[in-house]
């Protein structure tokens, strides 16, 4: 049965924190006006108990499903939203929003400062994964959403997810965290550090202060690149470039002979063009900044009634299982019932947006049971 | 409850065990046909653990709570006296720490219900001395070659252990071919199963 699309979807805005309330960050620093990017999918039913927050990873946006009316492109998660789907937007109310912090229509430092009339550059304050989640809070509160029936995103989005369930566990029925962690390893932030790195390192970052003159092209498409090879498995990388040439002959140059580097700078320098150096910065330090183990993960709870099903893959060594599984013991420790699946895959970290099929069998039937005891 | 003709004896037997809206712990729950009986005639709020993916996509299906590990490690990081009841039905014959699971499941479910085959019934013994052979029968089906039983356990053999580690039988219940029994169970019995409490 071919599936019908959800067709051409508008991305809406949303502003809050105006003066003389604005946003109250974890790093002590506030911000005002905030404007939120998000996009909705099917209908909020009457009593309003049909929605599901969908939160996005790194580099992703308010963009989750249908077709953008410039581009025509679909949405990251296409496969998962529309309907007939696994979550099938006849029956739920679907909303993803552009995080805080980014450069896909929300307030970011790409945005401009009221106050200079210019982009806030490294003015904008440091955001962290509980500030994304609070933007989200007043987007759902904008809504009129009391209740979620479900949280779900992969990596970031599953750390968002995670930030809902502990801040907010009166506010969320199910809990979905995907190729996730608790917290960052001191591997994960390594990589962040370089990839951070590798835009400061570049002339024309210029401290941050670039808009004038256009992004640190090369530093950007570096750090991408480092992105890529830490979202794929070795055994993915191995079946989709193997040692495979561009050309019939090595160049015996500092050319891109292998598939495998022709991919990665073709991945880089794509990504120059839809993304804002300082929010990759900004977004990377909140990633690294993330940290829901021991008391810090739903405090003060001994009993939490969240429904969890969490989700990790196997061949995934940027968030390996054992940090899904670390999550899985912290829901023991809550006494959370929780459903644990580590699936098998080759794809890597890149899984939980390609394993459509395993994902939408579990998440239909988890979400299809939510209301039973 | 009434009997019902469809359901596995021992499962019947546990289900009578469970009291109404207990929370329950079931190690090795497979495809989830316990844990749904027991949601469904006593009102418990259910959790299996399984190794076997096909199995647990089954029990999501039915909306049960499925954690995907094994028995040793799926144990840890409960809280004490986390579940009213924690299940080892069929299990502690494939299990290799039988021991520590024993004990773990004491310390994070008041009550322990056990269900083993017994190698001691009266078919094995025969087999075993008349022909000389591994025993196959109702409750021990497989060959050595294909078996995943790693251990083979008798009711005495039950019963020493739980003395010797001062573990309390409060119920026993012996199954024959034809459903309970009660004389020479470790001769006549089929499957055994016991709770336990510390």
């Amino acid at each position: 049965m071919k599936k019908d699309s959800l067709g051409i979807i508008h991305t809406q805005y949303f502003t809050f924190a105006e003066p003389p309330h604005p946003l109250q960050l974890k790093s002590g620093r506030s911000i005002g006006p905030v404007t939120i990017a998000y996009e909705t999918y099917g209908k909020l039913n009457a009593d309003k108990s049909n929605a599901i927050l969908v939160c996005h990873a790194l580099s992703g946006d308010a963009h989750a499903a249908g077709i953008s009316p410039d581009d025509k492109t679909p949405g990251w998660w296409d496969d998962l939203i529309g309907p007939g789907r696994a979550l099938d937007t006849r029956q739920y109310f679907v909303i993803c929003s552009n995080v805080i912090g980014g450069c896909k229509g929300s307030t970011g430092p790409s945005s401009i400062n009221l106050e200079t009339g210019k982009p806030y550059a490294l003015d904008f304050p440091m955001i962290t994964i509980a500030d994304m989640v609070e933007a989200e809070r007043h987007l759902v509160d904008h809504l009129g959403i009391d209740k979620l029936l479900c949280v779900m995103g992969g990596s970031m989005g599953g750390m968002q997810t995670l930030q809902w369930a502990s801040a907010y566990p009166d506010r969320v029925l199910a809990a979905i965290p995907i190729a996730t962690a608790l917290k960052h390893s001191p591997q994960q932030i390594a990589f962040n550090e370089v990839i951070r790195q590798s835009i400061m390192a570049d002339p024309a970052w210029r401290k941050g202060y670039y808009y004038e003159h256009g992004q640190p092209e090369k530093g950007l498409a570096v750090a991408r690149m480092i992105g890529h090879i830490t979202f794929m498995s070795d055994q993915s990388m191995e079946e989709k470039f193997s040692r495979k040439l561009k050309n019939d002959n090595l160049s015996f140059q500092f050319t891109d002979d292998f598939e495998v580097e022709g991919y990665l700078r073709y991945r880089g320098y794509n990504f120059v063009k839809r993304f804002d150096a300082n929010s990759y910065l900004y977004i990377t330090k909140a990633l690294d900044y993330f940290d829901l183990s021991g008391e810090h993960f739903i405090p003060n709870v001994k009993k939490t009634t969240v429904r969890f099903l969490v989700i990790s893959f196997k061949s995934d060594w940027l968030y390996p299982s054992y940090q899904s599984q670390d999550i899985v013991r912290a829901l023991k420790r809550k006494h959370a019932y929780t459903t644990y699946f580590d699936l098998i895959s080759t794809y890597g970290h890149d899984a939980f947006l390609i394993e459509i099929e395993d994902e939408t069998r579990l998440v239909k039937n988890f979400l299809a049971n939510i209301h039973q005891r | 409850m009434e009997k019902n003709e469809a359901m596995k004896p021992d499962h019947q037997i546990i289900i009578d065990i469970v009291h109404e809206g207990a929370h329950v712990l079931d190690l090795g729950c497979g495809n989830g046909e316990l844990l749904s009986l027991l949601r469904q005639h006593k009102n418990a709020l259910v959790q299996g653990i399984e190794l076997d993916e096909e199995q647990m996509h089954t029990c999501v299906e039915n909306g049960l709570t499925v954690l995907q590990g094994d028995i040793e490690s799926g144990l840890v990081d409960y809280p004490d006296q986390s579940f009213d009841y924690v299940i080892l039905n069929q299990i502690m014959q494939e299990i290799k720490k039988a021991d520590y699971v024993i004990q773990e499941s004491l310390r994070l479910g008041h009550k322990v219900i056990v269900g083993f085959p017994n190698f001691a019934h009266l078919s094995a013994r025969l087999t075993l001395f008349l022909s000389g052979k591994t025993p196959i029968n109702e409750a021990l089906p497989y060959y050595w070659f294909e078996t995943p039983n790693i251990r083979f356990l008798t009711i005495r053999d039950f019963i020493d252990y739980c003395a010797k580690k001062s573990i309390t039988i409060e119920q026993q219940y012996y199954l024959g071919k034809n459903g309970r029994i009660s004389f020479l169970p470790n001769l006549l019995a089929q499957n055994a199963i016991f709770v336990l409490t510390k």
